[in-house]
This record gives C-alpha cells, sequence and structure tokens, in this order.
C-alpha cells in the first residue's frame, strides 16, 4: 500500500468515525455506595479559617457516625467558580459529590442536568420545613430544589465609627449623602479610600440601580429584555460611577477591585466604608478595624428609605453523578441544619436560613439589625434564567462600569453596549 | 527489466517510510489532528454547557459562529492589539537576542558563561513564576521599581500602578514576555555567528571592508536561516500568548482592554460556556498563524539562496 493512497482512507476513516462534536454522556445516575471518599467543593471566603474550622467540626461528627467515610474538601476561589464548575459538568467523574455554590447560579446549573434534584430529600428532612420560604425559592429551577439553602448574603454599609465622629459626620441617609461623605473622608484622609468599592463588584451596583427604581431585565411572554439603559438605571450606574473616582475610590487601585478584595481593603483599616455581607462580619471583626466600625443598612434615594439589596446565598447542592448519593444528602443536611447553622453564624456572622435559628440570633446580636431590616424592606434577585450565569462571568455589567470610570466610554455608550451582550445571552 | 525493478525498489522505499512514519503519525494524529480536528467541529455547532453536558440536543449552525465572529467589534479591537502586541514581543526579544549574542561573541570566556547562566535562569523561569515575579517588582504600593524610582528622585512614581493604565500593562506584559523569550534567540544566533568561518571574516578584512560592511555582507547573511527559525519561533510564541497576560493583567485589563486572543477565546469558551464560539477563535488563530508563518517563510526563501 502507498502512503499516497493510505493516507485519504485513515482521514475518511476519522471523518465517518464521528460527524458530530464529542459530548460527555448526560450525567449517569451515580450511585450509593456507603463508604469511600465524599468529596466536597467549598468557597473560599475573605477569611477562611473560622469556617475551616466550623467545617472541619462537622466532618468530624460526619466521620464519627459513617465509618469507612473520609470526607476531601477542596476550597475553591469565588471569582474562579465558572471554570472550575464547568470543568465538573464536563467530567462527571472528577466532579465533587457536594458542592456549595451560589444561588445566582442554581438555573444554568440546574440546565446541564449535573445537579441532583433535591425536593424529597428536603420533604423528608426534619429541619426541611424550617427554611424560611422566600429563601428556598432562590434555589428552584423549574420547580426543582437543586440545593438546601447554607446562609443568606445580604449586603449593607460598613462605615468606621472613629472616622466619622473626627470628622462629625452622621452614617448616610440617602445615596447622594453617601457619596457626599465618601467624598469628605477622601479629603480630610488621602490615605483613606472614602468608600471601598470597585469595578468588579456588580452586588454593590445592583442596590444602586434599584433604589433609583432601574432594573437589570424584564421578562415579557418568557422572553427576557436587559433594561439597563433605561434611565433609571442610567441614574443608578452613573452614582455609582461617582465612587470610582480619584477623590474617592481613585480607579487605579479600585476599578479592579472585587467584593471581596473591598471588604478586605476596609477591614484592614484602609477606607471610611464599604458594602460587605452579613458574611463578612467575622473578616472585618478580626481586621484593623474591630470594635471601630457599624453597619447600616444602604440607603435608598430618600431619607429614610433603604435601596433593595440583592437576595444572595448560597446552597448546597448534591452532583447527581455522585457514587454516594445518601451520605452526600446527609452531609449537606448536616452541614445545612440548624446545629451547624449556628456554628456557621458564630464562625461567620452570616444569617441563617431556618427560620427560627434566624430569629435566635437576630434576637440575641443587635449588629444583624442592618441586614435584618434591608430584609424587611425588600429584597431582589437577578433574572431566573440560565442566562445570567454566562453574564455574570462574562463580567457585563463590571465591563460597564470599568469603561465609565477609566474614562473609556460614556454612561450611554457603556450601558448600549451591556444591554446588546446581556440580550445576545437572554437569546 | 530496469523499470520493473525500480518500480519495486520504490515500493519497498515507500513501505519503509510508512514503517518509519507510523510512530510519529500516530502521535500527531492523536495529539494534534484529532483535537483540532474537534475543535473545527465544534466551531460548527451551538455548542454550550449544555450540550457539552450531553443533556441538550447538538445544533449545526454552519459558519454562523465565525460569521458572529468578524461581525463582533471587540474580536477585531482584540486582533488589532494581539497582532501589534505581538509584533513588539517579536521585534523586542530578537533585538535583545541578537544584541547580546553578539555581545557574547566579543567578551571573554567568563562574563559570557554569566550572560549564559543568566538567561538560561531566564529561559528556564516557568510562565506563571515569572509573571508573579514581575508583578511584585511593580507592586503599585510595595514594589521595589516603584520604591527605587521614588528614592532617586521620581516621587511621582510612588503609588504608580503599571498595571492599570492599556499602554502601561501592554509594555509590562512585553517586558516580561521578552525577557523570557529573548534567551532562545539568543543562543540561537550564539550558534550561527560563532559558526560563521574565521577564513571568511579574515578574507573580508584584508579586502578592506568595516566591521558593519563584514557583519551586513558577511555574517548576516549567514545566520540568516537560524535568524528566520527565531523569527518564526517567536512569531509563535508570543502571539500565542497567555499566560502572562492572563496573570499579570488579572484576565485581561480593566474593562478587558489589554485582552489577547488566546485570552479572548478562553474568556468566550469556559467563563462564557460558549465553546463554539470559543473553537471559531481558535480556528481562525490558528489560520492566522499558519499564514503569517507560510508568508515569512516564503518571502525569505524568494530573497535568499540558502533554502
Amino acid at each position: 500500500m502507498k502512503l499516497r493512497s493510505v493516507l485519504p482512507a485513515v482521514a475518511a476513516l476519522a471523518l465517518l468515525a464521528s460527524c458530530a462534536p464529542a459530548q460527555s454522556g448526560p450525567a449517569g445516575a451515580g450511585g450509593d455506595q456507603t463508604s469511600g471518599t465524599l468529596r466536597v467543593w467549598m468557597f473560599d471566603e475573605a477569611n477562611r479559617a473560622p469556617k475551616e474550622a466550623a467545617v472541619k467540626e462537622a466532618i468530624t461528627e460526619f466521620e464519627a457516625h459513617h465509618s469507612g467515610v473520609k470526607v476531601d474538601v477542596q476550597w475553591v476561589p469565588v471569582e474562579d467558580r465558572a471554570n472550575k464548575f464547568s470543568g465538573a459538568f464536563n467530567d462527571p467523574s472528577n466532579a465533587p459529590d457536594v458542592a456549595e455554590f451560589g444561588n445566582t447560579d442554581v438555573s444554568s446549573y440546574a440546565q446541564t442536568g449535573a445537579l441532583a434534584d433535591l425536593t424529597k430529600d428536603l420533604a423528608n428532612w426534619s429541619d426541611g420545613k424550617d427554611l424560611i420560604p422566600s429563601v428556598l425559592d432562590t434555589a428552584k429551577a423549574n420547580g426543582k430544589i437543586y440545593g438546601i439553602p447554607w446562609f443568606t448574603g445580604i449586603r449593607a454599609l460598613y462605615y468606621r465609627t472613629d472616622v466619622f465622629a473626627e470628622l462629625g459626620l452622621k452614617p448616610p441617609a440617602t445615596l447622594a449623602e453617601l457619596t457626599e461623605d465618601a467624598h469628605k473622608i477622601r479629603a480630610a484622609k488621602p490615605d483613606l479610600y472614602g468608600i471601598a468599592t470597585g469595578g468588579k463588584f456588580a452586588y454593590a451596583l445592583l442596590p444602586f440601580v434599584w433604589a433609583n427604581g432601574g432594573e437589570i431585565a424584564k421578562q415579557d411572554n418568557g422572553k427576557w429584555t436587559s433594561t439597563m439603559d433605561s434611565p433609571q438605571a442610567k441614574a443608578g450606574v452613573s452614582g455609582y460611577a461617582n465612587l470610582i473616582k480619584d477623590d474617592i475610590c481613585p480607579p487605579a487601585a479600585c476599578a479592579n477591585l472585587t467584593g471581596t478584595q473591598s471588604i478586605t481593603a476596609f477591614a484592614g483599616g484602609k477606607a471610611g466604608m464599604a458594602i460587605g455581607g452579613d458574611f463578612n462580619r467575622q473578616a472585618v471583626e478580626r481586621g484593623a478595624v474591630k470594635g471601630k466600625y457599624a453597619i447600616v443598612p444602604i440607603p435608598g434615594t430618600t431619607p429614610g428609605s433603604i435601596a433593595p439589596a440583592f437576595a444572595g446565598g448560597n446552597l448546597l447542592g448534591v452532583f447527581a453523578a455522585s457514587q454516594r448519593r445518601s451520605l452526600a444528602a446527609q452531609f449537606a443536611e448536616l452541614l445545612a441544619g440548624q446545629k451547624y447553622q449556628e456554628k456557621m453564624y458564630a464562625a461567620m456572622g452570616n444569617l441563617p436560613t431556618l427560620g427560627s435559628v434566624q430569629k435566635k440570633v437576630a434576637a440575641n446580636d443587635p449588629s444583624l439589625k442592618a441586614f435584618v431590616d434591608t430584609i424587611a424592606a425588600g429584597t431582589k434577585f437577578v433574572p431566573a434564567t440560565p442566562a445570567w450565569s454566562k453574564i455574570d462571568s462574562q463580567n457585563i455589567l463590571p465591563t460597564a462600569v470599568q469603561q465609565i470610570v477609566t474614562g473609556g466610554k460614556d454612561v450611554d455608550g457603556a450601558l448600549a453596549d451591556a444591554v446588546a451582550a446581556m440580550n445576545k445571552n437572554f437569546g | 527489466m530496469a523499470s520493473v525493478r525500480s518500480a519495486q525498489v520504490r515500493r519497498r522505499d515507500g513501505g519503509a517510510a510508512l514503517r518509519y512514519l507510523l510512530p510519529a503519525g500516530i502521535l500527531l494524529a492523536a495529539l494534534l489532528v484529532y483535537p483540532i480536528y474537534q475543535l473545527v467541529l465544534i466551531s460548527l455547532y451551538d455548542y454550550g454547557q449544555p450540550q457539552a453536558s450531553g443533556v441538550a440536543p447538538l445544533v449545526f449552525l454552519g459558519l454562523d459562529n465565525y460569521a458572529g465572529l468578524l461581525s463582533d467589534v471587540q474580536f477585531w479591537t482584540v486582533l488589532g492589539k494581539t497582532v501589534g502586541f505581538a509584533a513588539a514581543c517579536v521585534l523586542g526579544s530578537l533585538a535583545a537576542g541578537t544584541a547580546l549574542a553578539v555581545l557574547a561573541t566579543r567578551v571573554r570566556a567568563f562574563p559570557r558563561m554569566l550572560l549564559f547562566l543568566a538567561a538560561l535562569g531566564a529561559w528556564a523561569t516557568p510562565a506563571i513564576a515569572g509573571s508573579y515575579v514581575w508583578l511584585f517588582l511593580f507592586d503599585t504600593d510595595f514594589g521595589l521599581v516603584n520604591e527605587v524610582l521614588s528614592g532617586v528622585g521620581f516621587t511621582g512614581m510612588a503609588h504608580h500602578s503599571w498595571t492599570f493604565g492599556t499602554f502601561g500593562a501592554f509594555g509590562l506584559v512585553a517586558a516580561e514576555v521578552i525577557w523570557c523569550s529573548f534567551p532562545f534567540v539568543l543562543v540561537t544566533m550564539y550558534a550561527g555567528i560563532s559558526g560563521v568561518p574565521k577564513e571568511t571574516l579574515e578574507a573580508a578584512s584584508l579586502d578592506g571592508a568595516s566591521v558593519w560592511r563584514t557583519s551586513w555582507s558577511v555574517v548576516l547573511p549567514a545566520v540568516r536561516p537560524l535568524l528566520m527559525i527565531a523569527t518564526v519561533q517567536s512569531i509563535i510564541w508570543d502571539f500565542k500568548v497567555f499566560t502572562q497576560i492572563y496573570v499579570m493583567t488579572n484576565g485581561g485589563g480593566v474593562a478587558g482592554r489589554n485582552l489577547v486572543l488566546n485570552v479572548y477565546a478562553y474568556q468566550q469558551a469556559f467563563a462564557g460556556q460558549e465553546y463554539g464560539l470559543g473553537s471559531a477563535i481558535g480556528v481562525v488563530m490558528t489560520v492566522l498563524l499558519l499564514s503569517i508563518t507560510g508568508l515569512y517563510v516564503r518571502s525569505q526563501r524568494r530573497s535568499s539562496a540558502w533554502l
């Protein structure tokens, strides 16, 4: 056989072999082994040690009750989660059994079929009825529950009591006052950011949009369309972008800041204010500003109003391909149960998702008031569609903010691009 | 009779060639042809995360991904920046490498050894480690460079952010890329220059040629094939830069203004979960690189009798 005649034959064979791109099969049914290693993915936090301690305690308890079971935890950086989870979806054999993930990603993760439907497990779980219904709603996609709500993430305004007292400032009552205060702080103390906030911090931007009456998107007949180019949304975005200016938080340092980095800067004593979550309280408490800060709700546009906060929160989900389905669900239930929700609250200071636990801790901890008030004033959520994960990981809103603060585009231009990009994802 | 025998010999030769080529051929097919085949195939489909996981049906798009890409303003912006960035890196590493190669031929053994050790150290440093070291050196608040600059009187540089401005960030990354890719040029060109026969150089100087004349008319033609290899390699490497940009500009700079094609493809494919579109970018990049390299090799072939 001649070389020349062999090559086309080989090529033709290869073409015939597969005419469509490779797909990994749909996640298998998984298994129900009762021993072996249970793989768990948890999010890395601004200060991981207390969270790690609480999780380790749960692991010790779990391993003591299940002989032959080892729990292996991997810490996933929040900003890098899209890549990690994509990898797990494409290769179910390397996926974890249990994973912590944000409620904004539920729709898109559910769409891949990689997560197990936990509706039945929750119905049979003793703490299941105690879950706050509005919180449980954020764990649903197409009516099925894909994760156990572990804690609620609500953001509020952290401010330095010592700096405010020294400069004779009162906690801001409106967003305009917030900007003014930030300005004054930076003017009086040039080594502080007036408010530490960043171009890569969409969940600080959204309260500004919502407080001004804007919305991310609207849904007509099941089809989503972005409304970030409405006058209200534009007012919100430009209000937020005004914080990332040389006289408050210089773009050279702040344009690329994430939420975690801004709260780290505040905890390190580098800022007069910051927008942070209930889940950041321990990180701040262990920082340089311990005893010198207080928390209030993010104000709205009129005195006395509260800007609608983003109803964030993390869930514990089980992968459908898990070889230890029951063990995985049991471990998730242990972590999300009363005992460890209280321990997680003690460790991280974040709001529990079980009604009874939330009431109990809020009664004993006045510093939770800002978060509880914010929830009472009404929260909002991102568009409940699989497209949101993509919009989030493509950094569409942060890019718009960054373009504005670096002077690359004006508000109209940047938001027009963002709307086009979002609508492309909505399809 | 003779023609029959020569045909038999040819056939035996063909068989032998096939057997010799088979191991490399299998390896290439498995590691190169098959992935590229998959890449092209995926680029023709609407291939997102649900399709990759096998829960959504595949939709054949034909060339829609390419049409979408070519009509996207951002793609052209990123392509333009990539070409400019790669050109600067190629010229920089060729200039630095060649200049140091010339230097190496003119100094004594000990300094030459030091030069080579330093160059090999830079060459051996993994891209990620190198990027982080440079980031530490040029850190806004704690970096050695800012400290030294403000110490010697440039007080404006005290808290200068090197990675913020579009050109600043590209310049810093380009410097790092040049730093870790000039050693290859240095080693190649040093071998070339020291390979020029002494007699030829002597003859040139006896004929009264100046140093410049000798370099231009004797040494340069002699090292031309090597220079071409170094250039082609540099073009391919620098056009495909990923790690340095990804690490040093935090995934493409503020508002993505420091994106290069490879990082852009990665973001579309993995962060955006648009594997189809990402593959299309990959295919376009492969075609671009092949044609740039092809054109360059052809132009060199025409202008010199050495190849």
